[in-house]
């Protein structure tokens, strides 16, 4: 693919683009775990509607992995004309560790370059032996608990995120307590797989758990693709809004010759149509006309931001995340 | 004059049996095999460690020596030596009656001991997973008895033998098989006991075939990561120093993963150095 990429970039350097590749275009897009099925449907839609504006075939290539590792491909040189992924986070190191686009990334594209939210969500085995409500039911003794880990999944930082949150409003910010309920949550998880998809499959296909904690997204997909007689989605209260952002990286884009269709191709998630495919997937649409069509897929429940609980992600990383974080922090104590 | 010169190389090659050059072109294949090792193997070892070089070594020593790094060598380092222990009594016990016995279904099972060198590490580690998980065919029986064999340290050193396997008894195999089973006539025909015949005639003639292979497959179950990732569960008291190297990358902390894979490629480097002298010390009991 980056190879064809390179010699497609070539024969546009020369102007034969026509003669090289047919008026073909490709087109990179590095994305996160679950959202395979969400872009190979915008995929289609745009290289159709890129096909009737200016007569050009478009192809998207698309990747999907774990958001950090997804990102320190980019930067080693997987040379992407878009990155779509969990976190604003990995978004910001193509900037930090490759200069592959300017710090200020996120203030292009509108509602902070996230063209669709989602957030955190359970799910639970339909034989109702294990009733879950709300976060603190997750700590009870003898429950068993599937999410990824922290360290390598950015779906498993808002949920370890959303869980901490959660504790903190429940405490009135006593952080000390916060702390006690998530070493108490991961006391309750036996495994934790690299990324969602794989605690997905923990959970379903080896029936390890009582409850997966989960992208909204990809519960619903478990609910559609395994079975709805198998497993309930249990909305808790309250959860956090995660914000997966999308971006051009220019470097690779201005390489290619692809500015201008990347563009176009992250605008029309924004649109009525991309909006729509977005909430078929069960991304929550950013447009309010979509939204609110909708409204009946996403039941309603507080979301706090990260900005309103953590401040940044900087900050989130440096606490909680990096090496001797909170997170290492409890996982010490179980050793 | 020249032509003498001839005879004599000759008459001194047919004397020795062994000329100092039997080969022509010495100074092509040693030219070539330098520049091959320069590419693929010292290439890549001077990279790591030019880039260690340009670190910090305050930082480096820090990162390298850290209480979550040195919990990753201790289980990297006794899981592999277990596994390797294993697989250097298992692997003997399977190569000699591989050797030595005749049944059928043998060249089956002969053919079976390559199986981890072919199968995908991911794939060993997923079906390991699976098998000694509480649902799994093996799981359901052992985690009533309190053996847990996937998301614990025990599973590391699991699939870590799986691994390792094919290098204890693929090593002994070929030591066995030329060992002249007069030798045991003989010593019998003397009088010696069989334990006798085993400690003084048969185990030290293997003992450096079998140490290789202890060596190797230890060595192998260093640098595993694959199979580790899914039967480990990702979890802090199961993190091998691979993982943490991966772990480290995903928070763009390139100097502590770097640190780490420093020390892990000491660690194999002193492995290997560690070996080449135990074989040289076992050679000397071979020697009539």
């Amino acid at each position: 693919m980056t190879r064809f990429c390179r010699i497609l970039s070539v024969c546009l350097a020369l102007g034969a683009a026509a003669h090289c590749a047919g008026g073909t275009i490709s087109l990179l897009n590095v994305s996160y775990d679950p959202t395979r099925e969400f872009y190979s449907e915008v995929n289609a839609a745009f290289s159709k509607e890129w096909k009737a504006r200016t007569g050009d075939d478009l192809k998207i290539g698309i990747s999907n992995g774990g958001s950090a590792k997804q990102a320190r491909d980019v930067i080693a040189g997987s040379e992407a004309d878009v990155v779509t992924l969990a976190l604003a986070w990995d978004i910001d190191a193509l900037h930090e560790h490759g200069q592959l686009l300017p710090a200020d990334w996120q203030q292009r594209l509108p509602n902070n370059s996230c063209p669709y939210t989602s957030t955190i969500v359970f799910l639970t085995r339909h034989d109702g032996k294990i009733k879950v409500k709300d976060w603190e039911d997750l700590i009870r003794p003898g429950i068993s608990v599937v999410a990824p880990n922290p360290k390598t999944s950015g779906g498993a930082r808002w949920i370890y995120l959303a869980a901490y949150g959660d504790a903190l409003k429940k405490n009135h910010g006593d952080a000390a307590a916060a702390r006690r309920f998530v070493e108490q949550l991961y006391h309750n998880i036996p495994v934790m797989d690299e990324g969602a998809r794989g605690s997905v499959t923990t959970f379903t296909q080896r029936e390890i758990g009582d409850v997966l904690i989960s992208w909204e997204n990809e519960a619903w997909l478990v609910m559609e693709k395994i079975g709805r007689g198998r497993f309930d989605i249990i909305y808790p209260p309250r959860s956090i809004l995660a914000e997966p952002p999308v971006a051009v990286v220019d470097k690779y884009a201005k390489a290619h010759g692809t500015e201008a269709v990347a563009e176009a191709y992250l605008r029309f998630l924004y649109t009525p149509a991309g909006q729509e495919l977005a909430a078929k997937h069960h991304f929550r649409p950013e447009l309010d006309a979509v939204a609110r069509q909708h409204a009946a897929d996403f039941p309603p429940m507080e979301l706090f931001t990260l900005r309103e609980v953590f401040g940044s992600w900087k900050e989130a990383q440096k606490i909680h995340f990096d090496e001797g974080g909170i997170f290492d922090q409890i996982s010490r104590s179980r050793r | 004059m020249r032509e003498a010169s001839l005879t004599r190389s000759r008459a001194a090659g047919v004397e020795s049996a062994a000329p100092s050059n039997p080969l022509p072109g010495f100074r092509l294949t040693l030219g070539f095999t330098i520049f091959y090792l320069t590419i693929v193997v010292l290439a890549p070892i001077a990279a790591l460690a030019l880039k260690a070089l340009r670190l910090p070594w305050s930082q480096l020593w820090e990162l390298a020596t850290n209480q979550r790094a040195l919990a990753a060598y201790a289980l990297s380092l006794g899981a592999s030596l277990a596994a390797a222990l294993v697989n250097a009594l298992f692997g003997s016990l399977l190569a000699w009656v591989l050797v030595r016995y005749r049944f059928p279904g043998r060249r089956l099972l002969d053919g079976l001991i390559d199986f981890p060198f072919a199968l995908p590490t991911a794939v060993a580690g997923l079906t390991l997973a699976d098998l000694f998980s509480s649902h799994g065919w093996l799981g359901q029986f052992l985690t009533p008895l309190g053996i847990k064999g996937a998301y614990t340290r025990l599973g590391v050193v699991i699939a870590l033998t799986f691994v390792g396997l094919p290098f204890s008894v693929r090593t002994l195999q070929p030591v066995l098989e030329s060992l002249d089973t007069g030798v045991e006539e003989a010593a019998a025909c003397l009088g010696a006991s069989r334990f006798r015949t085993f400690a003084s005639v048969i185990a030290p003639t293997l003992l450096p075939a079998i140490l290789t292979g202890f060596g190797l497959s230890f060595a192998r179950a260093l640098g595993e990561y694959g199979s580790i990732v899914f039967i480990s569960g990702n979890l802090p008291k199961t993190e091998i120093a691979p993982t943490l190297i991966v772990m480290r990358l995903d928070q763009y902390d390139y100097t502590g993963a770097i640190a780490v894979a420093l020390v892990l490629m000491i660690f194999s480097f002193g492995l290997l150095l560690t070996l080449n002298m135990l074989q040289g010390w076992a050679a000397k009991f071979q020697e009539p």
